[in-house]
């Protein structure tokens, strides 16, 4: 469970993020929407302790930030907004290279090593070298390699970023496992369709601040509109920067 | 779901870092050329061809027949039999001396007077005229040899000249200067080695300068710093992996530059002008003994502006300028010969040069030395070690776009 009370934070005169809260469950998938600027990267990656709040406080399954950021990030899984892979190195080898940082005994690491490129269907390109991946290897091995200590919590910035139909259908089963797995998942977009489709739970953000925390169908109702994506241009006040 | 991790096993990250980097750089190509080939083997290569080169030219001019165009050869055969006795060969006179020489046409040029046979015959004192340009630093053991020939023969001739007049040539001579060289043959090396020292800082910071720039500037730039960073391990854990990495390339290009000096060392004809000239195995364990710091600090220096930097491309460029620091002392001592007081030994790169050229000299290091050198060497690298580690905690180190 990941809780996200009154975080603040600001680039000199900038006002990031601006008092955000709320609260993702484990067994539930949370979607953190806003357009693109509203603040929800920065807002994740003070859940994963790469940054410091100015104000606020992040519990990671009760572990304030704050106070332990290593072991917060041992209880993390992180797909961050910066994907990038080492190219020399084999999909195999960036997961191993992750999995032993986690301090993961070596029989442990092959065993979830080889279940997550089963899980993600990456058999064929798991022993190439990443240099050359498409975006849709690259995502694949940037997961596996978040997720090879089997983390009770995920955290997935803007993940299907850059992914065509078929990635992108995966992916979402992908995270619809993990979630039945009972853990906790939160992951960020700005693609409304995305969100609807996936979340017990959506946090709208909007210029640093949390417009609103429902269920798909309270917010329906809230907004009195049938159609998330009216509901989405009212809640926020402007269409900008959403996708369809 | 986890938490099967223990304390120990979490120890590991710093090695974990250090294998990922070595075995990530062991497949590139770019790395793997400049640490352990251009670093380590162009110096040595290139410093036996200049050290040859100079050597051979040296003795050819010592021993070989010299030309020299003499104008008014016909006035002083005595004079010119004297300097063909010394390997002289007159040649024939050129018609615009000071030319010739300018334009290096002749190391050197001779001119006797029309009327030096009559001068001679009535025991005045006579002029010759030698045209050379001194700026030509390769004529000068060629003005040099004429200019003795001729000295020695005026020399010889007073002499007889007082002894037919029954006076004692010592008359003529009350002092006489005996030298007394106090250069050994390994002093004697030092002059032509003083670069040296030099190539030992250049080959360690060529063999750590690509990894440096990959594992900061170049991992921030592909975005993999981030998510390294999300993982349980503190900052600088990974920073000192990383270092580790940068020095085991470095200190194997060290090491290789080491043994190539040793061989090729063989083939330098240093005897030949009476030097000695020792690059063996003590000299090797002395000279790694003294840049063990350096390979700390130039780490941790190229590491630290390489975080400054945005872009590989960017970290190059500053890393270029860092590059030329190390010149620093080696140009100093090369130009201003000064003499080493104490405290100088603890200055970084200062210390390993006056050390280095100590081993050369084969006067040693001692221990006082020695002990002043690792220390003010180690101390700046701790330094710089520590601020790389607060440049490591920054938030925006990580950040890429």
């Amino acid at each position: 469970m990941i809780e996200v009370r009154n975080l603040h934070k600001a680039f000199g005169a900038v006002k990031a993020v601006d008092g955000v809260s709320f609260t993702a469950r484990d067994g539930e998938i949370t979607g953190l929407l806003g357009p693109n600027g509203a603040g929800k990267t920065t807002t994740l990656r003070m859940l994963y302790t790469l940054m410091t709040p100015d104000r606020g406080q992040v519990l990671v399954d009760g572990i304030d930030a704050a106070v332990d950021p290593l072991r917060v990030r041992r209880e993390l899984g992180v797909l961050p907004d910066a994907r990038g892979l080492y190219k020399r190195l084999t999909a195999r080898e960036n997961i191993e290279y992750f999995g032993r940082l986690h301090g993961l005994p070596e029989d442990l690491l092959a065993s979830r090593r080889d279940a997550l490129i089963k899980a993600l269907e990456m058999g064929d390109i798991a022993d190439r070298r990443t240099e050359g991946f498409s975006q849709g290897q690259r995502v694949k091995t940037a997961i596996a390699r978040a997720l090879v200590h089997d983390p009770r919590n995920v955290i997935l910035d803007e993940p299907t970023n850059g992914l065509d139909v078929m990635a992108t259908r995966a992916l979402r089963q992908f995270m619809a496992r993990l979630k039945g797995e009972g853990r906790c998942v939160l992951f960020s977009s700005h693609i409304m369709q995305e969100v609807a489709a996936l979340c017990d739970r959506i946090v709208v953000i909007a210029h640093g601040r949390v417009v609103a925390d429902e269920s798909p169908d309270a917010l329906r109702a809230q907004t009195g509109e049938n159609n998330l994506e009216d509901a989405f241009v009212k809640i926020i006040g402007t269409d900008e920067g959403l996708a369809a | 779901m986890n938490n099967v991790t223990g304390k120990n096993q979490r120890s590991r990250a710093f090695l974990t870092v250090f294998l990922k980097e070595v075995k990530e750089n062991l497949r590139d190509r770019r790395t793997l050329i400049s640490a352990f080939l251009t670093g380590p083997l162009l110096g040595p290569l290139l410093f036996v061809m200049l050290i040859n080169f100079t050597l051979n030219r040296e003795l050819d001019k010592a021993e070989k027949p010299l030309p020299v165009p003499v104008i008014g050869a016909e006035y002083a055969p005595n004079l010119l039999d004297a300097l063909r006795a010394g390997g002289v060969v007159p040649g024939a006179a050129v018609a615009d001396p000071e030319r010739a020489v300018r334009k290096q046409d002749a190391d050197v040029v001779l001119r006797i007077a029309s009327d030096y046979g009559k001068a001679w015959r009535k025991g005045e004192p006579v002029q010759v005229e030698l045209f050379y340009d001194s700026s030509q630093r390769d004529a000068n053991t060629s003005v040099e040899r004429v200019s003795t020939l001729v000295e020695n023969y005026a020399r010889q001739q007073g002499a007889m000249r007082l002894v037919a007049r029954g006076m004692s040539p010592s008359t003529a001579w009350p002092l006489q200067v005996a030298r007394r060289d106090q250069a050994t043959p390994q002093s004697r090396a030092v002059l032509m080695f003083a670069m040296l020292p030099y190539f030992f800082v250049i080959t360690v910071f060529m063999g750590g300068m690509y990894l440096a720039i990959d594992l900061t500037a170049g991992e921030r730039e592909r975005q993999s710093l981030e998510p390294l960073f999300a993982n349980p391990v503190a900052r600088w854990k990974i920073l000192c992996g990383k270092l580790a990495a940068i020095c085991a390339f470095s200190t194997a290009s060290l090491l290789m530059t080491l043994l190539a000096f040793a061989v090729v060392g063989q083939f330098i004809p240093a005897e030949k002008i009476g030097m000695e000239l020792d690059l063996g195995v003590h000299f090797a364990a002395y000279v790694l003994l003294l840049m063990l710091p350096l390979v700390l600090l130039l780490a941790a220096l190229q590491s630290m502006v390489a975080a400054f930097a945005k872009s590989y491309r960017e970290a190059q460029t500053y890393i270029s300028l860092l590059m030329l620091v190390p010149l620093i002392p080696s140009a100093l001592l090369s130009f201003m010969p000064i003499k080493a007081q104490a405290w100088m030994y603890a200055v970084p790169l200062l210390g390993q040069n006056l050390g280095i050229m100590q081993l050369l000299r084969g006067d040693g290091v001692s221990v006082e030395q020695l002990g002043l050198c690792l220390a003010g060497s180690f101390a700046a690298a701790l330094l710089a070690l520590l601020a790389t580690v607060q440049l490591y905690r920054s938030e925006r180190l990580a950040i890429s776009a």
